[in-house]
């Protein structure tokens, strides 16, 4: 008995020595990457040209990130950044929460086919789709004069052709989780199907609706491909695609400045998904049934 | 407060018939159980007067009003669910109050009758909580104030204790008793068992197949069924069902089980088998608490059985003794100090006073 406990004991103690060297090798090869930029950030241009050591900073200087700070190009990516992400995100969630609550809870004529179709949509490879995207860009201007190559708020429009159709996918998902008789209460108790989504599903969805809210906000924020294709012009550039044009001049890289460059952009996910995760952790159905 | 009445209620899913022509009518204030077995339509002739399923044939009235095309909310109902269905965001209060804050019922009000559900149903301290931090019988009480704080004409009880355990069980019935005792209004209550349906109701409906078998009082369900699904499906254990003939027997009527087993059957009952004998598809019914241990009594038209035991169950109370008599497997309610161990031949005794006779074609008992 002493002995088959202890051996128990020793297969725990192997089991978590594995799991701590495979969380090590996983942290290593995930973290190495942020932590090569942030030290590269942080040397002056001639450090980093000299690379004499690439793991050590011999004199450290915030040079590249106050000439970022204060360049009105920077600034203006990031703000065209934080607008198409801000606005993608709340477009997405506009039309994606009341789609999924209408394909999981309303059953009408090819509303089956209808969410299969929904995420079938999503398998489609974004890079098929720009080169059609553009050629209909191209059809409108024609048609109607409006100009929609070169504005950064065309972005807006496209992205949520790549978030909507995943974003209903996950709250289909989750509404479908919801028991019904919480509507069937609702109904009884004299809610409306808008009252029965904005006042029992939504809350209780909460977690799904962040695990959402995060995609669109990462996928519009990340987004470079689109981006590359469909602006050009410096005031109309995102982040991602602002950086990569305007810092590399020629075949001059100025290495501190896209590192810190590329690190303040990769900031606002990280604080939105440090804020949120709390929220999208907690099981908040339960006890609504047995459970 | 109000009535409930059906008339011709049907509901067909897809092609398949789920309530096949339900005329019942609920008297105001009135208790009323709908029991059956899983399948028989009970829940969905509930769910029909609630509004949740469209109607497909017949009608549904609460008061004098037909409410077939009207949408839940206007039918002041209320309905417990038997997954308790509270709001898992929303406090104990929040919950109980949400139909009247639709409504927008003024808050001292909603206030007063919160407290006055809270009190009645003893949650009063439960008022803050979460329906997470409740145990079971706490949520299915919080449900039943979510249906009395709206004061709605009609309660719904869709087997609202199903998911509790045996113990619970047995007090939130009482609870629910007690409940319509101070809150008389109109209930249906729908439950597969049928010691629910025999404890709360005033009158138990019995379903089967989408039909209603019998509409009668505890009592005339347990001592009148009038049908064999009824006289098996009422009462624990089940029945005792043989095969037999009745046959015309010296001025009486003897029913034959087999060869050599046979009995008179009671002078009172004489006139009214008299048209059936000489049939032979029928079925002898008694319950197993008419079949005592010989030595208990005497009385007139007792049979004594001398039987093979093959098992026995001892409840503390009672003990159930199972035999054979002519390959078919019975069973006795027996007192538990004299019973027979198993294996062994107990004396027993038949009170055929409360015997049944049922034509087994067409199921109706004679």
């Amino acid at each position: 008995m002493a002995a088959a406990r202890s051996s128990m004991k020793g297969d725990r103690r192997k089991a978590m020595l594995w799991s701590y060297v495979f969380l090590c090798i996983f942290v290593v090869f995930t973290l190495t990457p942020p932590v090569y930029m942030l030290i590269t950030s942080l040397k002056t241009n001639a450090e980093i040209s000299a690379a004499v050591a690439p793991w050590w900073i011999f004199a450290p200087t915030l040079a590249h990130y106050v000439e970022l700070l204060t360049s009105p190009v920077y600034l203006t990516f990031f703000r065209n950044s934080v607008l198409v992400s801000m606005l993608v995100v709340a477009i997405t969630m506009a039309v994606s929460i009341p789609a999924a609550f209408a394909l999981s809870r309303m059953k009408f004529w090819g509303s089956a086919t209808l969410a299969t179709g929904v995420f079938l949509t999503y398998l489609i490879p974004e890079t098929l789709l720009f080169i059609p995207l553009f050629q209909t860009f191209v059809w409108v201007t024609e048609a109607t004069g409006i100009e929609l190559i070169n504005r950064w708020w065309v972005l807006v429009i496209l992205y949520p052709t790549l978030t909507v159709p995943f974003a209903t996918w996950i709250m289909i998902g989750y509404f479908s989780s919801i028991p019904k008789e919480l509507d069937e209460a609702a109904l009884i108790d004299g809610a409306s199907y808008l009252q029965i989504l904005t006042r029992i599903f939504i809350p209780v969805a909460l977690p799904g609706i962040i695990a959402a809210t995060i995609f669109a906000f990462t996928v519009s924020w990340a987004q470079f491909l689109y981006p590359l294709a469909f602006t050009t012009s410096t005031d109309q550039l995102v982040l991602p695609v602002g950086i990569i044009t305007t810092l590399i001049k020629g075949d001059v890289f100025t290495w501190g400045q896209i590192m810190a460059g590329a690190l303040l952009g990769a900031a606002p996910p990280l604080i939105i998904y440090a804020f949120l995760m709390d929220y999208y952790i907690a099981g908040l159905t339960a006890g609504a049934t047995k459970g | 407060m109000a009535k409930v009445t059906l008339k011709k209620l049907t509901k067909n899913y897809d092609d398949t018939p789920a309530v096949r022509g339900i005329d019942l009518e609920i008297a105001d204030k009135e208790f009323v159980v709908l029991v059956g077995p899983s399948g028989c339509g009970k829940s969905t002739t509930l769910r029909m007067i609630a509004g949740l399923e469209d109607i497909t044939g017949g009608e549904v009235l609460i008061g004098d009003e037909v409410v077939n095309d009207m949408p839940p909310k206007d039918r002041n109902i209320a309905m417990v669910f038997q997954n308790y269905a509270l709001y898992p965001h929303m406090s104990v209060h929040e919950n109980m109050s949400f139909g009247l804050r639709l409504k927008k019922v003024a808050k001292d009000e909603i206030a007063r009758r919160v407290e006055n559900a809270a009190r009645i149903l003893d949650i009063t301290e439960l008022l803050d909580r979460k329906p997470k931090q409740l145990s079971g019988g706490q949520r299915q009480r919080v449900a039943m104030g979510r249906a009395i704080v709206r004061d709605p004409k009609v309660f719904l009880f869709d087997e609202p204790l199903s998911n509790l355990d045996a113990k619970l069980r047995v007090q939130m019935r009482i609870e629910i008793k007690k409940v319509h005792l101070k809150v008389r209004t109109t209930t249906v209550y729908v439950t597969h068992d049928q010691i629910e349906a025999m404890t709360l109701a005033d009158r138990v409906v019995v379903m089967n197949a989408g039909r209603i078998e019998q509409v009668g009082t505890p009592a005339e369900l347990y001592h009148a069924p009038v049908t064999k699904f009824v006289a098996g499906f009422i009462g624990s254990p089940a029945m005792n069902f043989v095969p037999c003939a009745l046959e015309e027997a010296a001025g009486g009527l003897r029913v034959r089980v087999s060869g050599e087993f046979s009995f008179q059957v009671p002078e009172d009952r004489v006139a009214r088998y008299r048209a059936h004998a000489g049939r032979p598809r029928l079925i002898f019914g008694l319950r197993p608490e008419h079949i005592a241990d010989q030595h208990q009594t005497a009385a007139a038209n007792h049979r004594p059985l001398e039987v093979a035991v093959v098992v026995t169950e001892p409840m503390g109370m009672e003990t159930l003794v199972y035999f054979q008599l002519d390959g078919t497997e019975l069973c006795a309610r027996v007192n538990p100090i004299t019973s027979a161990p198993a294996g062994g031949r107990a004396k027993l005794v038949a009170d055929l006073n409360h015997m049944h006779l049922i034509d087994d074609e067409s199921g109706r008992v004679l």
